[in-house]
């Protein structure tokens, strides 16, 4: 399979706007001809269905929740980056562009991370227009703050809800146009899977959730803004609903996946305290502003943190990258601090936590500023563990918290499927390896506000609208699928809750999937998923009807998916044979511990084709081309 | 530790629901509410006994999604809190705890403890926004603001849009959560062009879904998980006084 990344020729400075030129237009009589379905309503869902709606098309919107404002996005704790150079600090388009071409480690395309740079400005001026409450200084502009991998400050914040406030933006906007007729909102529905007629997307099987009645939906095209699989490993930051289902069940219809294996570890997460653990709360990236990362210089060492003084402490990032020190991306962070863990250095009660310290900026800034800047933050720790991090330091650890990896899309970020496009972390196009912090917001952004609309127009005038049609026998195939899943997973009425399953497969994806990973693990983890995926298939136990609001039905379908997709996952770290970003193999490292890339080999995305449960996926490379940022080696020296 | 938890169960929205008894022990303290209940569902699947249904999603306490009533106040004993981020240090072995859904006219039970509070979407839709287009805007920096107001309509844009105002109130009235949009977008110059019709259309939106009056309780700040002043409340009064005043007058 030949995949064609669309990239428009020329000077990248100017490839979008030619690109916007020449894309064709559609009459403003003849859009309301079309139909879209977006499938989730987070940042890029919410804001592409509003932007569709304002400009003349008729979309209907779906969401598992009871509301669109409820999608994760709203979790995102620091900021969101833009090259406006409000600082007078050296920014611009270029910078930011190179700065995420790098922290990506030469592994995202080129042309769509310029643009993404580009548009940054437009998502600020966007957002504040629609009412967002950035943070301002005492003139009456916007504040800024820096974060991880960049030398300069170009992160708007909301305290520490930036994404609470960007997706209200959106849902207002999103709102608006309900009220306006222009959105069809199904609250309570989830995507079961996706109808392909001849090749081209035509619409979705949903189901009611608190009804359970599987409904037919289609329309001319369909946009999945569904979000990212980071629960693939049971504990992440991600919110407990966010699951693969539908990038998979796309994918199972011949969506490509690409690589599936560029998983971001945050650095800074409240430690695991059990094994009733359910997700993992993450500490936005923008504490490591003012904190300081450091573990006891000797191993086991059980002192109270204040007892230990200055001289037996190891701050080790400020010690291995002098000029980033904490701001290390994150990748390099989380590796650090599994480093020092897995030395016998760290500390918590499980031995796999570092301390962030905020003892040194209390004394420079004051309380006040710190409590500023990060009060709500503060206060959320210490609900979570009763500590008191004013006065004590926090206790961090590595967890999973976004991917990378996602459904291939080309540069209109339309899937290789015509008419399926995918938008926001459930694409993979824009962060390579490794996402730098405050960069998820505005990728969601970008993609909804101020890509797909355009590009949507260009694949629409190639089309003629109103083509499907529900009682097509590609719509019975899909439903009577779905239903007879459901229907076998009811039946099997086993031992085990899905829930064991999850936490089952999970251990094994950290383990071997997650921070470090190796032949050896990897191909352990191949072999043994099949047996999970075959065990949960013979024993898996859910209570209640499928005809009502069932939600350890909901959990098994999702659990279902993970099963099969953690596979192609570890196919994918397993035959993408180097070291790049968050991608760590463990016998491809530098003396120093550093990712060792091989660009030779690997300097192309990887995109995985379905061949059916069981059988191993077949790998297609789109090459990637670096014409503007030189390959280097990623230096936060 | 070993608790009594006495449990909302109710099949469908028209069926008769009652508070079902179940016992749980080996409760860690650091374990969140949430978890506590995660324990109990995979004992009850076990035990062949559907799981009881309840709302959540972050667990971070910012989505707003999770609405349990614990002890007879939403989101718990806690205050500043929301049912996910309240941990079981909070209570002693053997203490009993009755945990409900939000009960409020405007919110029907879905089931369990899974409410529907699709009326809060219903505000905000009929005003809750400025009215701007993509791409049809200046630069951000074109529109410079207070720091105090900008802190201000921070403090109300925090609402989560649990609704825990709503349940919490004796007349079931959104007065909290509606009042923190207007109030934000209110402190906004970019909020003042719609500013009248915006108050007129959502309160008139909060009366028709079945919401009540305000009678000054405060039940809905001190149940707010975000802590959002009943300040906003006046503020909203004041608001469609002066609106309704310049619609009599066409001001």
């Amino acid at each position: 399979m030949v995949l064609n990344s669309n990239v428009p020729s020329g000077d990248i400075r100017n490839s979008w706007n030619n690109h916007q030129f020449n894309m064709k237009l559609i009459n403003p009589a003849n859009k309301r001809k079309f139909k879209i379905i977006v499938v989730g309503t987070g940042l890029a869902g919410a804001s592409a269905a509003a932007s569709f709606a304002e400009l003349g098309y008729n979309v209907d919107a779906f969401t598992f929740h009871d509301s669109p404002r409820r999608a994760h996005s709203i979790a995102a704790q620091g900021g969101i980056n833009a090259a406006k150079n409000y600082q007078n600090d050296g920014d611009s388009i270029w910078r930011l562009f190179y700065d995420t071409v790098k922290g990506g480690d030469f592994r995202s395309r080129e042309a769509n991370v310029y643009r993404l740079a580009q548009v940054s400005n437009n998502i600020i001026d966007q957002c504040v227009a629609q009412g967002v409450p950035f943070a301002r200084e005492y003139g009456g502009l916007l504040a800024n703050r820096s974060f991880g991998g960049a030398q300069v400050s170009r992160t708007f914040y909301a305290r520490g809800q930036t994404g609470q406030q960007l997706l209200l933006g959106a849902y207002s906007a999103l709102s608006k146009e309900i009220q306006k007729g222009g959105v069809k909102m199904h609250n309570r529905k989830e995507m079961m899977d996706v109808v392909v007629q001849d090749g081209v997307a035509k619409g979705i099987i949903a189901r009611d959730l608190v009804t359970g009645k599987l409904e037919r939906h289609a329309a001319d095209v369909v946009v999945l803004a569904t979000g990212g699989y980071g629960n693939v490993f049971f504990l992440s930051t991600n919110a407990q609903a966010c699951n693969v289902t539908a990038a998979y069940r796309a994918h199972k219809k011949g969506a490509l996946f690409a690589n599936p294996c560029y998983t971001q570890i945050h650095p800074t997460c409240i430690p695991v305290s059990g094994d009733h653990q359910s997700k993992l709360t993450l500490m936005s990236e923008s504490l490591r502003n003012d904190g300081r990362i450091w573990v006891p210089l000797k191993k086991g060492d059980n002192r109270k943190p204040a007892d230990i003084p200055e001289n037996e402490r190891d701050y080790y990032l400020e010690r291995k990258y002098p000029s980033f020190g904490n701001l290390a991306p994150r990748d390099i962070s989380s590796r650090s601090a599994k480093e020092v863990c897995d030395d016998g250095r760290g500390i918590a009660a499980t031995g796999y936590g570092v301390y962030l310290d905020f003892k040194d900026s209390i004394k420079r800034l004051g309380k006040e500023v710190i409590e500023e800047r990060y009060g709500n933050l503060f206060e959320m720790y210490e609900t979570i563990t009763g500590v008191n991090p004013y006065k004590n330091p926090m206790m961090i650890y590595p967890a999973s918290h976004y991917t990378m990896g996602g459904l291939w899309v080309d540069y209109n970020l339309m899937t290789n499927v015509p008419g399926l496009f995918a938008i926001g972390e459930a694409n993979f196009s824009d962060h390579g390896a490794n996402r730098l912090g405050a960069s998820a917001l505005m990728q969601g952004l970008a993609d909804g506000y101020f890509v797909i609309p355009y590009t949507i127009a260009n694949y629409f005038a190639g089309i003629t609208p109103g083509s499907f049609d529900t009682t097509s026998s590609e719509f019975d195939k899909a439903e009577t699928e779905v239903k007879q899943k459901l229907e076998k997973l009811l039946s099997i009425n086993g031992n085990r809750t899905p829930t064991s399953f999850h936490r089952e497969l999970g251990k094994i994806m950290w383990d071997n999937v997650g921070m470090g990973r190796n032949e050896k693990g990897l191909r352990a983890t191949i072999e043994k998923i099949p047996a999970i995926r075959e065990e949960f298939w013979n024993n898996v136990k859910i209570t209640g009807s499928g005809a009502q609001l069932n939600v350890s039905l909901e959990k098994a379908s999702r659990v279902a998916d993970f099963l099969e997709f953690a596979e192609v996952m570890a196919w994918d770290a397993l035959e993408r044979d180097e070291s790049c970003g968050a991608h760590y193999r463990e016998e491809h490292v530098y003396p120093d511990g550093e990712a060792k890339r091989n660009d030779e080999k690997f300097s192309h995305v990887a995109a995985w084709e379905y061949k059916g449960v069981g059988n191993k996926p077949t790998r297609h490379t789109e090459e990637l081309e670096f014409e503007n940022v030189k390959f280097a080696v990623r230096s936060y020296k | 530790m070993k608790l009594k938890l006495h449990v909302w169960r109710q099949k469908n929205p028209i069926s008769q629901g009652k508070l079902v008894q179940y016992d749980v022990d080996d409760i860690s303290e650091d374990m969140s509410f949430l978890e506590m209940l995660d324990i109990l569902n995979e004992k009850l699947i076990l035990q062949n006994e559907e799981a009881i249904a309840f709302d959540h999603d972050c667990r971070e306490g910012i989505c707003g999604m999770c609405s349990l009533t614990i002890n007879g106040k939403p989101h718990g004993p806690q205050s500043g809190t929301t049912t996910c981020q309240l941990h079981m240090r909070t209570f002693k072995d053997g203490d009993e705890i009755y945990i409900e859904p939000f009960k409020a006219t405007a919110f029907p039970i879905i089931k369990d403890l899974v409410v529907d509070r699709t009326p809060l979407d219903k505000i905000i839709q009929s005003g809750g926004y400025i009215d701007v287009r993509t791409g049809q805007v200046q630069d951000a920096n074109n529109l410079p603001l207070r720091k105090k107001n900008a802190d201000l309509a921070m403090d109300a844009a925090s609402c989560i849009g649990c609704g825990a105002c709503v349940a919490a109130c004796p007349n079931g009235a959104a007065m909290l959560f509606t009042s923190a949009k207007i109030g934000q977008l209110a402190l906004l110059p970019q909020g003042q062009p719609e500013r009248k019709e915006r108050v007129i259309a959502m309160t008139e939106t909060m009366d028709n879904e079945g919401f009540g009056s305000c009678t000054n309780h405060y039940e809905c700040e001190a149940a707010c998980p975000k802590s959002i002043s009943v300040k906003f409340i006046s503020d909203m009064n004041k608001e469609l006084m002066i609106a309704k005043c310049a619609s009599i007058f066409s001001m």
